[in-house]
């Protein structure tokens, strides 16, 4: 394999309580720290694993966002990906939209396999990859727990609701990632030096003539309904108690 | 009037509870007319099943050789193909839904709802954001059809009450042959379905082992419960992954929720919150999973666990 793609979106950290502006504008974000989508990092995690076992040449991390998506990017390039681009934008942009720049990006890189989280944790959309796939005409290998590669072919196993299915499918094709696909190295400091050497490319969002689709539109936001605070039972007995009078047992 | 398209998901044989719960969502559009597609390779029996749906106005049974396994590069051409003059396209927020209906959405040229957990109005619902810890009113833009996905656990299964007509169609679409299916290593279990069931009986990491697990799956049993796990404890190798519960794993809403060595992250909260009652057994009593149980047990798990299940079967 030559190339692989990976997408990398810049997110706010997983270990943030994100809250709801009090006007309903919006969610909190500012001075929060950010974060590559974890979904994202397994996926960069599988491709370093796929060149390091000599299957591919080059890994490439994408970012579709803000400037400071470069912060991300850099991260990407410390965990081992070859290069960088960043599609810059200040508006956020949809799933829909963010699948043609990604097909933009194929189309000049020719990728044989394009690696994307399975969702990201702030709109958790859980789309891109497979709207990728859609408009590529190529195949999808949703929430993928294990992947083998056999010359033009992969063999993914995939988290589904009653447990895992292999499928086969041709290359190039859109793997989307999920939790137990693997576990993300960690940065190392030389990592991090060498990374600020490897180059990143930055392409306004304008410059790649995309047509943006028609989005939803978000109204407004609210926090969500507050379950009200329980009893504490003693023991073993005052459970089925209470389990009793509600009915339950 | 909306004229609202339905993916049913099924096995090959029977219809999936899902199917009911986008029928119910459907339902709050208003003015509906909705019509449930059964996409397979001889979906007779199914069709019927989606027939008895209440409030379904017809069956469209889609027979193809290549529609045995759900594909979704397989199903997505097929489904584009059939929602020319619907408004709506629902299908469940289920692997199958998630995997299938963004690629419909991106064939069709829209962008996808995900997560429908109420309809506000013809083009206007709500969805969870940042696993649940807001929630964003949308609306979708007039003139192209929604594609959607329902969170089932925000509906409740619409009766079996109809028997609408069963129409077979076929479809014409370019159907590619580049993903094909090898095989699915389901979790066999005699137990009720973790996503349908009225109670789930959860553990976590503080099981601490395979082995121990099935101090879960024995309460589980006492109480004819489903059995569900943490990330924690899926990672850890104690359960397979299709008894994750939370925000990347399984979404329920039980009426009886039981979390047993759960701390509580907000990941695992998100996929049980709309739970009816929640009870919590840990032996920390800071742990989060406090603030939202409606019973709460300080104790030790080995201990407390195994008195409860004795004192259930009794």
């Amino acid at each position: 394999m030559n190339k692989i793609l990976v997408g990398l979106k810049r997110v706010v950290d997983y270990n943030v309580r994100v809250r709801v502006r009090s006007d309903g504008s919006g969610v909190e974000t500012d001075g929060v720290k950010m974060s590559i989508n974890p979904f994202d990092e397994i996926a960069l995690e599988e491709a370093l694993r796929i060149r390091e076992r000599g299957e591919a040449s080059e890994v490439i991390v994408v970012s579709v966002g803000p400037t400071d998506a470069q912060q991300q990017l850099r991260t990407g390039l410390a965990m081992g990906a070859d290069r960088a681009i960043l599609v810059e934008t200040k508006e956020a942009t949809d799933p829909l939209t963010t699948a043609r720049i990604l097909l933009e990006l194929v189309n000049r890189e020719s990728p044989d396999l394009v690696i994307v989280g399975k969702q990201a944790i702030d709109q958790d959309h859980n789309q891109t990859g497979q709207m990728l796939a859609a408009i590529w005409g190529r195949p999808q290998a949703s929430f993928a727990s294990q992947v083998r590669f056999d010359g033009t072919k992969a063999t993914v196993t995939r988290e589904i609701d009653v447990g895992l299915e292999t499928i086969e499918i041709d290359l190039p094709a859109v793997i989307t990632a999920d939790l137990r696909l693997n576990e993300p190295r960690y940065v190392k400091l030389p990592d991090i030096m060498k990374a600020k050497k490897k180059p990143l490319d930055i392409l306004p969002i304008g410059d790649l003539g995309v047509t943006v689709a028609p989005a939803l539109r978000a109204r407004s936001f609210e926090p969500p309904a507050q379950r009200q605070k329980g009893i504490m039972v003693q023991d073993v007995g005052g459970l089925i108690g209470a389990l009793k009078d509600k009915g339950l047992l | 009037m909306a004229r609202i398209l339905v993916i049913a998901e099924h096995d090959g044989g029977c219809l999936n509870p899902s199917t009911a719960k986008c029928v119910a969502c459907a339902l709050d559009i208003p003015n509906p007319e909705i019509h449930v597609a059964v996409f397979a390779a001889a979906g007779g029996d199914i069709a019927t099943a989606a027939a008895k749906l209440h409030g379904v106005r017809s069956v469209i049974q889609i027979d193809n050789a290549a529609n045995e396994r759900p594909l979704a590069s397989v199903l997505a051409p097929q489904v584009a193909a059939l929602a020319d003059g619907f408004t709506h396209v629902l299908g469940p927020s289920t692997t199958f839904g998630k995997d299938l209906m963004p690629r419909v959405a991106a064939l069709l040229g829209v962008n996808q709802l995900s997560d429908i957990m109420s309809v506000e109005g013809e083009r206007e619902f709500k969805r969870p954001i940042y696993a649940g810890n807001a929630i964003v009113t949308v609306e979708a833009p007039a003139d192209v059809p929604v594609v959607a996905t329902v969170r089932a656990a925000s509906y409740k299964a619409v009766d079996e009450d109809n028997s609408a007509p069963v129409e077979p169609r076929s479809v014409s679409a370019e159907l590619p042959t580049h993903t094909r299916y090898i095989s699915t290593q389901a979790g066999s279990s005699d137990r009720p379905d973790l996503q349908t069931a009225a109670k789930v009986v959860s553990g976590g990491r503080a099981l601490g082992s395979s082995d121990n697990f099935e101090l879960i799956f024995k309460l589980a049993d006492a109480m004819g419960a489903a059995v569900g796990a943490s990330r924690a404890a899926v990672d850890a190798g104690y359960v397979p992954n299709e008894l994750q519960v939370g925000q990347t794993g399984k979404i329920i809403a039980p009426e009886l929720y039981l979390a047993i060595g759960i701390s509580g992250a907000i990941q695992h909260l998100t996929g049980i919150k709309d739970a009816g009652t929640i009870v919590a057994i840990n032996k920390d009593s800071e742990a989060p999973i406090f603030e939202v149980a409606d019973v709460g047990l300080v104790g030790d798990l080995f201990n407390v666990v195994p008195e409860l299940t004795e004192a259930l079967k009794s």
